[in-house]
């Protein structure tokens, strides 16, 4: 579903932030991408969709090339929904608007259907009696919930999230959270940058740990919190899992 | 000075002045106001946009419209329009637009200048997040614009865009070197025509004054009421 090779990725001559990253998410996936702060792990996912471009290597989605000039980005971005750390709902729109702007927008769909399928997917994460309201009414898990809704909204062939859970309040990790395990035993292909290795172990098939813009590890869920093989790995792991 | 104040004069005057005076006056206003705001956007899009060249040259019309005096480019612009006119579309003789269209089109030009520095803080006010989770949605450049940017931008700097627009109501009164009969300019003949100077100056200013008044008082309103929705 999603193949990345060999990319490279500088943000200025003297700053590579990216260095020969290769790997794969098949369908039906679910890959944790983790690492310290800093290591290139938003610029990769986001390298994924297209909104950062990078200078050299290969990435394709469902055998689109992404880097290819004579790709129909914004099509191919529809179809890839993507989950942010600050949520980035629209806070002039309420959210059923939120919802059913790039239904419309972009699928084409009417204003009837893009409502219905927007209320089906506020109501599958608990939200439907927050339809009418703004953003910035809503607490952050709220938001975050909504903001998966609207990515769901535009029936994507694959996930990407983007520490989904780190700018929330502790209390409020757990229901972004089971949204998320929810749709990964649905069989969705997910790709998702987090350090809540509780999620990873419960529903990862495969864990990615990056250090310094490279693809340090990438294992198998069992491999990797069985043993990790780099120090690197290690000791990221026991900093994580000791609080 | 006031012993001889003749109030009549100036009631006399009030069809004259707000049916002919203001209605020009607030309709040069409100035109130049809604056109600047949309030339504004587009220069401040140029601005943005990441291509130098085009940058550059909404950065120099910015920079050149804001180091001309409004009234002279008022006047030269009448005078230039008709040859202007005349040189775009090959006729034989110089166009003749009139005072409106010519005032209309300078105020146009010259509040675009400002009202693009406006939007382009409000852009810039808007954090990257906002264009990438549209992009992300498979909305392109000028939807992402449309439906996600400008509209967040427009409302934080509405504030600034109406105070803008208050000072761009008093600034229509320089079109009185057209002899144009704006609210001034009909106060103005008024004035000249029953030599009653003190009444009808004094009582242009009064207008001008409260109308402005009432307007920032109605931005405060609206600060507060958008501080809420926030
Ligand atoms: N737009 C940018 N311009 C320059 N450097 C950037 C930019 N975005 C991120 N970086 C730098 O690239 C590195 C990787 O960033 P990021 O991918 O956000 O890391 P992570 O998500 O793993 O914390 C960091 O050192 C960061 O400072
Ligand atoms: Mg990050």
């Amino acid at each position: 579903m999603i193949e990345i090779s060999h990319v490279n990725k500088w943000y200025s001559p003297t700053f590579q932030v990216l260095t020969d990253c290769t790997t794969s998410v098949t369908k039906g996936e679910v890959v944790v991408v983790c690492g310290p702060s800093g290591s290139g792990k938003s610029t990769l996912i986001k390298c994924v969709n297209a909104l950062e471009p990078f200078q050299s290597g290969d990435i394709s989605v469902d055998g689109t090339k992404v880097n290819d000039p004579k790709t129909n980005l914004p099509k191919l971005r529809s179809r890839v929904g993507m989950v942010f750390q600050h949520f980035e709902l629209f806070p002039h729109l309420k959210i059923i608007d939120n919802l059913c702007l790039a239904q419309q927008k972009v699928l084409g769909r009417s204003s009837d259907k893009a409502v219905a399928k927007g209320m089906q997917l506020l109501d599958r994460v608990g939200l439907q009696e927050q339809a009418q309201k703004f953003p910035a009414q809503l607490s952050g898990g709220q938001q975050q919930r909504v903001a998966i809704a609207r990515a769901l909204a535009m029936d994507p062939i694959v996930m990407l999230f983007d520490e989904p859970t780190s700018a929330l309040d502790p209390e409020m990790v757990s229901e972004v959270l089971d949204v998320m395990v929810d749709l990964a035993h649905e069989g969705m292909t997910m790709m998702v940058v987090t350090h809540e290795m509780g999620f990873a172990r419960k529903v990862a098939n495969r864990v990615i740990f990056m250090d310094r813009g490279e693809i340090v590890e990438d294992a198998p869920k069992e491999d990797f919190f069985g043993k990790p093989r780099s120090d690197r790995a290690q000791k990221f792991l026991s900093k994580i899992l000791s609080h | 000075m006031f012993s001889n104040f003749d109030f009549g004069v100036i009631v006399r005057a009030l069809p004259y002045l707000f049916y002919e005076g203001m209605t020009f006056t607030l309709m040069l206003t409100g035109l130049a106001a809604l056109g600047g705001l949309v030339f504004g956007t587009a220069i401040a899009l140029m601005r943005l946009s990441g291509y130098k060249t085009l940058g550059r040259i909404a950065g120099f019309y910015v920079d050149f419209m804001r180091s001309l005096p409004l009234v002279l480019v008022i006047f030269w612009f009448y005078f230039l329009v008709p040859y202007i006119g005349q040189w775009v579309t090959g006729a034989s003789r110089p166009i003749s637009v009139g005072a409106f269209a010519s005032s209309l089109i300078t105020f146009i030009m010259f509040e675009a200048a400002y009202f693009s520095e406006i939007m382009r803080a409000g852009i810039q006010s808007i954090s990257r997040g906002q264009p990438a989770a549209a992009n992300a949605l498979g909305l392109t450049y000028a939807q992402t614009m449309r439906y996600v940017v400008l509209p967040q931008a427009f409302r934080n700097m509405l504030p600034v865009l109406i105070t803008q627009t208050i000072v761009l109501f008093q600034d229509t009164s320089l079109v009185y070197v057209l002899s144009i009969t704006d609210f001034l300019g009909a106060a103005s003949k008024i004035a000249q025509r029953d030599g009653r100077l003190v009444e009808m100056y004094l009582f242009a200013a009064v207008v001008y004054f409260t109308i402005s008044c009432i307007a920032s008082f109605g931005v405060r309103r609206l600060q507060a009421r958008i501080a809420i929705i926030r």
